[in-house]
Formats: C-alpha cells, sequence, structure tokens
C-alpha cells in the first residue's frame, strides 16, 4: 500500500512506499599505517561505524554534525567513490557494495555530487562549456556537437548562468556563480539523487539564499533526491524534509526535520540545537544553552559503551557498561539512539 | 560611561598589482567602555581591515591609511610610532582572530608564548609569568593548565587553541578586546563555549570589546550595538534590538529575509539578494549597495548611483536616536 504523506515541507508530498537508497549496517574504516619499508596497519579510522537508514524519492534528507563525525564519508561511500568496508547501499533497488566496471559506472549516472568549495572543484582551465559537458563526453552523450552545445546551453540557464558566458573560465565568475556551474555539471546526466556535501558553506550569507532557492526549484521540477550534508542548522531546518543527526559515525537521530528541532531526545542534539545561535537579541537573552564540555574524541579510538559519554550531560552507569544503544523509534518516523530514552 | 574609542573617517587602500582596492572608504563609529559592539558583514566588506587599521597593523605596502582618526583614550592611535603603537596592542588593546593556528608560533610552547607578554608588559620574571599562564589557561578551561605550558600549538585541539588565544588576549587586562571571526573555523558546540566563557570574562574583566563576525545570530546574542558593513562603508547601525527589530537599511533588510530561521518550520521560500558583492577595485561612488538594491529600483531612485548617502539618524526609530543609517530612501515606520 502506498500512502501519501505530507512531510514538514507543505510544498511536497512524498510516497512514503518509493524508497530510492537504502543504507545497512554501513562502515567506512581508514587504515592507520605505520612503518617505513614495511607498511602494516596499527589501527582504523572509523569514520563511518555502522549507520542505517533510507531516503524516499523526492525527499531532501539532511546530514548533520560537528566537523569530523563521518558526514562526507557517508555521502562518498553511498555513491561509491569510497568502496565500503561494511554494510550494503541499495539504490533504486540495487546492491551498489558489490557492483563493480560498466555496471557501476552507469549507476553513477543515476547519482552525482555538489561540493563545497566552488573554488576549488572546478578545474581552472577549463572553459564553463567543458565542465558542464565532460559527464556527456565521458558517457558519449550527444555525438553531435551542435546538439551537446545547445543542451549546455539550457543548463546554464536552467541554474541561472547566462548561456552568453559559455567560453569563460571559473575564475571569471563569483562563489555563487561557480556553484550554479558545479549545480549545472551535476544535472547534465539527469540524475535523480544528488549528495550535496556542504554546497553553501563557502558561499557569502546573501549567496547562499540563491543558491538554495534555485537547488529547491530544482527540486521540484525535476523531482531530484538530496542528501544535504551541511553545519548550518537553520539552513537544514529549511530545506530538508528528515534529519539525520550524526556523532563519532553513528546516527544518534534521525526523523522529520520540525519534530526533531522542536523536541530533540538525545543529548547531543539537544546540545547542538541549543548552541546555534539565532539571529534575534530577544530570542538570545532568554536562551537556555546546554554547554558541553570538551571536544569530539578520536575516531581512531572511540570510547567504549556509548560513543557519546565523554561528554554527555546525562549519562549514568549504563553508558559506560552497555555497547552503543540502538536506535529504536520514540514516536512515529523519529529514531533515538540512547540509554536514557526508551 | 564614557568613550574609549572614536573612529572618524577611516579611509584604507591597498594598492595591488590589479589596481587599487578601495577596502575602507569612509568609516566612523564609537565606542563606550564596557561595551560591545557587533560588525557583521560578508567577506571583504571591509570588517578586518577596519579594526586591523585602528590597531596599526595594516601591511604596508599594499596598504595604506589614507585618512582618518584613531581616538583611544585621548591619543589618536594613527599618529603614534611603531614602538609607541607596540607597547598599547597587548597591553590597552588586544585582538584574537578566527584562525589560532597561523596566530600562534608552531615551533614555540604555548608556555613560551604567553609569557613573553607577561615578561614585556608586566616585567614578570620566568616563575611569576609562566605561574599567572598556567593560571589563565585554566581561567579560560584548559585542564592540567600548569603541565600544557609545555606542549606545542599542535597538541591542542582548534577549540583549545582558541582559548589560548583568548587567554593570552586578556593576559594584561586590556580595555578593549577586537575579536575577528573568533569562533568562525569552530564547531557550534565549540563557538558555545568559547561565547560563554568570552563573556563571562568581559564582564569580570569589565572590557569593551568589538566582535566581527558574518554570523548575525552569533551578534545577537553578545553584542549591545551592532554596525552592518557593505562595500567598506556602515550601512546601518544601532542597538542590537533596534537592528533587528526595526532593521530600516534595504541591505540589513536583505539579510535578515534571506535567513532561515532553527526556531520556526521554514516553510516560505527565502527572500534572496539578486546580484553578487561588489568589486573593491571600483572606485566607490553613490552607494556600494545601489546594484543589488530592490529599493532603488522600486522608487526609480537616480542619486544612488553618484552620490554617496550619509550616515544619518533614522526617522521614527523606535529608540533613543542612536539608530543610524546610510540611505537615499526616505525610509519611515519601515515602509518606503
Ligand atoms: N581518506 C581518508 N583517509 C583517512 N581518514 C579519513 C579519510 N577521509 C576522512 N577521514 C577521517 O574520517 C573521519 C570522518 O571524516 P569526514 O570527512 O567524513 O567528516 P565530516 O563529517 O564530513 O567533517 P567536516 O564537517 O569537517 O566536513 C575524520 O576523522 C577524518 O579525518
Ligand atoms: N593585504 C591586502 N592586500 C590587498 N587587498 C586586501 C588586503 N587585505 C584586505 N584586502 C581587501 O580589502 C577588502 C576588505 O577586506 P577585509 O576587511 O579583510 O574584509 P572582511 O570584511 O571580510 O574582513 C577586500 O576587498 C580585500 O580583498
Ligand atoms: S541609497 Fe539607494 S541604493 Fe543605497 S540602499 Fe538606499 S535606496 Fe538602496
Ligand atoms: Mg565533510
Ligand atoms: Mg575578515
Amino acid at each position: 500500500m502506498s500512502s501519501q504523506v505530507m512531510t514538514a515541507e507543505k510544498r511536497k508530498s512524498l510516497d512514503e512506499n518509493d524508497v530510492i537508497l537504502e543504507v545497512t549496517d554501513l562502515k567506512k574504516y581508514f587504515p592507520i599505517s605505520a612503518g617505513i619499508v614495511f607498511q602494516r596497519q596499527v589501527g582504523a579510522v572509523r569514520a563511518v561505524d555502522g549507520i542505517s537508514f533510507h531516503v524516499v524519492r523526492g525527499e531532501t534528507l539532511g546530514l548533520v554534525g560537528e566537523s569530523g563525525c563521518g558526514k562526507s564519508t557517508t555521502g562518498r561511500t553511498i555513491l561509491q567513490l569510497y568502496r565500503p568496508t561494511e554494510g550494503s547501499v541499495r539504490f533504486e533497488g540495487q546492491e551498489l557494495s558489490t557492483m563493480a566496471g560498466n555496471d557501476l559506472r552507469q549507476m553513477r549516472r543515476r547519482m552525482q555530487i555538489i561540493f563545497q568549495d566552488p573554488f576549488a572543484s572546478l578545474n581552472p582551465r577549463m572553459t564553463v562549456g567543458s565542465i558542464v559537458s565532460e559527464p556527456l563526453q565521458i558517457h558519449k552523450i550527444y555525438s553531435n556537437k551542435k546538439e551537446r552545445q545547445q543542451y549546455v546551453e539550457q543548463l546554464m540557464e536552467k541554474v541561472g548562468l547566462n548561456p552568453y558566458f559559455i567560453n569563460r573560465y571559473p575564475h571569471e565568475f563569483s562563489g555563487g556563480q561557480r556553484q550554479r556551474i558545479g549545480i549545472a555539471r551535476a544535472l547534465a546526466l539527469e540524475p535523480s539523487f544528488i549528495v550535496a556535501d556542504e554546497p553553501i558553506s563557502a558561499l557569502d550569507v546573501s549567496i547562499q539564499a540563491q543558491v538554495v532557492n534555485l537547488m529547491e526549484e530544482l527540486q521540484d521540477e525535476l523531482n531530484l533526491t538530496y542528501l544535504f550534508i551541511a553545519h548550518d542548522l537553520s539552513m537544514v531546518r529549511h530545506i530538508c524534509d528528515r534529519v539525520a543527526v550524526m556523532y563519532l559515525g553513528k546516527i544518534v537521530e534521525l526523523g522529520p526535520v520540525d519534530e526533531v528541532y522542536d523536541n530533540p531526545q538525545h543529548p547531543y542534539t539537544q546540545a547542538l540545537l541549543s548552541a546555534v545561535p539565532v539571529p534575534d537579541p530577544q530570542v538570545e537573552e532568554n536562551r537556555q544553552r546546554i554547554i558541553i564540555s570538551g571536544d569530539l574524541p578520536s575516531p581512531a579510538n572511540p570510547p567504549t559503551g556509548c560513543n557519546f559519554n565523554t561528554r554527555c550531560p546525562v549519562r549514568f552507569d549504563l553508558c559506560f557498561e552497555e555497547p552503543d544503544p540502538p536506535l529504536i523509534e520514540v514516536r512515529p518516523q523519529h529514531y533515538v539512539s540512547c540509554h536514557r530514552v526508551t | 560611561m564614557s568613550l574609549l574609542l572614536d573612529v572618524k573617517d577611516l579611509v584604507v587602500r591597498f594598492y595591488t598589482q590589479e589596481g587599487t582596492v578601495y577596502a575602507v572608504n569612509g568609516v566612523s563609529f564609537e565606542l563606550e567602555e564596557g561595551e560591545t559592539l557587533g560588525i557583521v558583514g560578508e567577506s571583504g566588506s571591509g570588517k578586518s581591515v577596519s579594526s586591523l587599521a585602528l590597531m596599526g597593523l595594516i601591511p604596508s605596502p599594499p596598504g595604506k591609511v589614507e585618512s582618518g582618526t584613531v581616538m583611544f583614550e585621548g591619543r589618536d592611535l594613527l599618529t603614534l610610532k611603531p614602538d609607541q603603537m607596540r607597547l598599547i596592542r597587548g597591553k590597552e588593546i588586544a585582538m584574537i582572530f578566527q584562525d589560532p593556528m597561523t596566530s600562534l608560533n608552531p615551533v614555540l610552547t604555548i608556555g613560551t608564548q604567553i609569557t613573553e607578554s607577561l615578561k614585556l608588559h608586566e616585567g614578570m620574571n620566568t616563575s611569576q609569568s609562566r605561574k599567572r599562564a598556567a593560571d589563565l589557561l585554566d581561567m579560560v578551561g584548559i585542564p592540567d593548565a600548569y603541565r600544557r605550558l609545555d606542549d606545542y600549538p599542535h597538541q591542542f585541539s582548534g577549540g583549545m587553541r582558541q582559548r589560548v588565544m583568548i587567554a593570552m588576549g586578556l593576559s594584561c587586562n586590556p580595555k578593549l578586546l577586537i575579536a575577528d571571526e573568533p569562533t568562525t573555523a569552530l564547531d557550534v558546540t565549540i563557538q558555545a563555549q568559547i561565547i560563554e566563557l568570552v563573556k563571562q570574562l568581559k564582564d569580570e574583566f569589565n572590557m569593551a570589546m568589538i566582535w566581527i563576525t558574518h554570523d548575525l545570530g552569533v551578534v545577537a546574542g553578545i553584542a549591545d550595538r551592532i554596525q552592518v558593513m557593505y562595500g567598506g562603508r556602515i550601512m546601518e547601525s544601532g542597538s542590537s534590538h533596534e537592528v533587528f527589530g526595526d532593521s530600516r537599511h534595504p541591505y540589513t533588510e536583505g539579510l535578515l529575509g534571506s535567513l532561515p530561521r532553527l526556531d520556526s518550520s521554514g516553510e516560505e521560500k527565502l527572500t534572496q539578494i539578486e546580484g553578487s558583492p561588489p568589486d573593491m577595485r571600483n572606485e566607490p561612488v553613490g552607494c556600494p549597495f545601489a546594484p543589488r538594491c530592490d529599493v532603488r529600483e522600486e522608487l526609480g531612485l537616480e542619486k544612488c548611483w553618484d552620490e554617496r548617502p550619509p550616515l544619518e539618524t533614522v526617522p521614527a526609530a523606535s529608540g533613543d536616536g542612536a539608530h543610524v543609517m546610510s540611505c537615499w530612501a526616505d525610509i519611515r515606520e519601515g515602509v518606503a
């Protein structure tokens, strides 16, 4: 049975049963080696340490958490830019973790990535036209040069770039325009799923809204699905339907944005949200902040017991004795991993 | 309260190979003793250059302070000799920067770096200054402070390095602390720790503070007054309640409208400011915001292009008259 679910973002109605991406027990460990002549593995960075979630077609799932908690690694491992250490990634019904060669190349057309830094991610020696059309050439779409150029011009228009600039180089564009070039390139192969890895973090405040509005318009028009990785929790609330909060390689809380933001259950989510400043002095005067002490532990040497037990303001015996608490559903669609929340 | 700092008509330019950069184009502001001023604006709007200028830290060449006065406790800082200025820097005015790694010396221990300034400004000997340095690190929340004096900066996390910078900044009891994006490189949970710490220390030390950021949320929580910069000029300035609650300048309005809110579900489309920030190599004539301003367009104001709007008291402002802005549009009661 397919149920029509209205999400928090009222402009969309999503079919809950149309799962485009299913991630199960995904792990990505990076080996730490030592030795000069004979390299031997002495440990591992547990960048992603057993995460499970799904994404529904047309939705935007936010992935948030502190620097180094494994967000980008999650995105890249889903796209098979890193091969998983363990676990499964099913995309449009097919298992990607065991897929290789031409099959994988074909699947990759359906999944694209937009990067944080529009300055570093574009080849400075290529014109906008060749940057945007490169994926088309790699996949040998449009043998006719004229048709290809027309298509590239259409793409440029779609992302709000004047096609007149097709022969210009990236350095001739502003940050926001460069991010538009990155988006046009990502759209060239008509993907259904896009990992946006901090797409607006490097942009000026007045440009961020332009790019976010563009991403929302393109989503509506092309029925795109986004995994939106971000630091800016206010923007995540605005653009996402659901949000997953990561801490040290694991998902600690997952649910519809309004539900998680208005009623956070995990002590880390509570601290994280309370730390975000709101541009309103009246609100700030009455804010209760939960200040958590200390820094993120090293993912090469995570604590035993619950990952958050070194900083948690409400920890108790169980948090040190038991292994990680499982993600349990506390309210419809709202999942939390914490011994305090049962 | 009495006036601590009085900046008038500051103009700073950089003469580079790609042309003249008009970085700061006539900036004037005041700061009372114990007051916190938040300077906000996008990257390149002249926030850092204005504060570097008043500390006498503009690299020259290529930079040059073309005109202006910076009165601090009865002296014009811009006329002081380098060694007179060095005595004020660190002692009377301290500065902390965005990236503590570049402002800490990587080959000197944390202890050496803190004690250096204590020896210079306070005339302490080695054991006195080490004791005081450990107290300072302890005060900014670094555990096991005495032992960590012999660590190097790379052995500290980003948040801890910023704490060290704050400890160094406060070591000589400055009257004014200038913090230039001190939390921009940090995660929000660490940012919250640092802001909490600075607020508490500011009260303890009764310092005045200038907090520079592009994050309007951060200044909403700490600043008494806000100054919004664009294109090397001040667009609007007033108490934070007025600038956030009763903003009048088209740029401030646009900026606030383009920000999503943590505390409300984001169903409405964000209003966006069209276009992009100005190229600072163009000689400023008129209002720097003119190319992107929808109020100018609606009202068909031609003046905005070639006459510079003065910084004047906002008509019918809700507060005490200290709410000023630079705009040709006759904006009353929030309607143009
Ligand atoms: N190629 C790699 N080799 C070894 N370690 C890596 C590699 N890529 C990432 N890591 C480590 O894995 C962990 C997770 O990194 P990741 O880049 O996924 O974090 P992130 O959440 O995206 O952080 P940020 O917010 O800073 O972008 C970090 O400890 C990082 O140092
Ligand atoms: N050392 C320098 N040489 C040349 N131009 C500079 C230098 N420092 C700053 N600028 C320019 O001055 C303008 C204002 O810069 P800045 O005050 O650093 O901006 P922000 O508001 O981001 O702190 C920018 O256009 C910047 O590129
Ligand atoms: S002076 Fe003119 S261009 Fe500048 S903000 Fe006011 S109306 Fe807009
Ligand atoms: Mg990342
Ligand atoms: Mg700056």
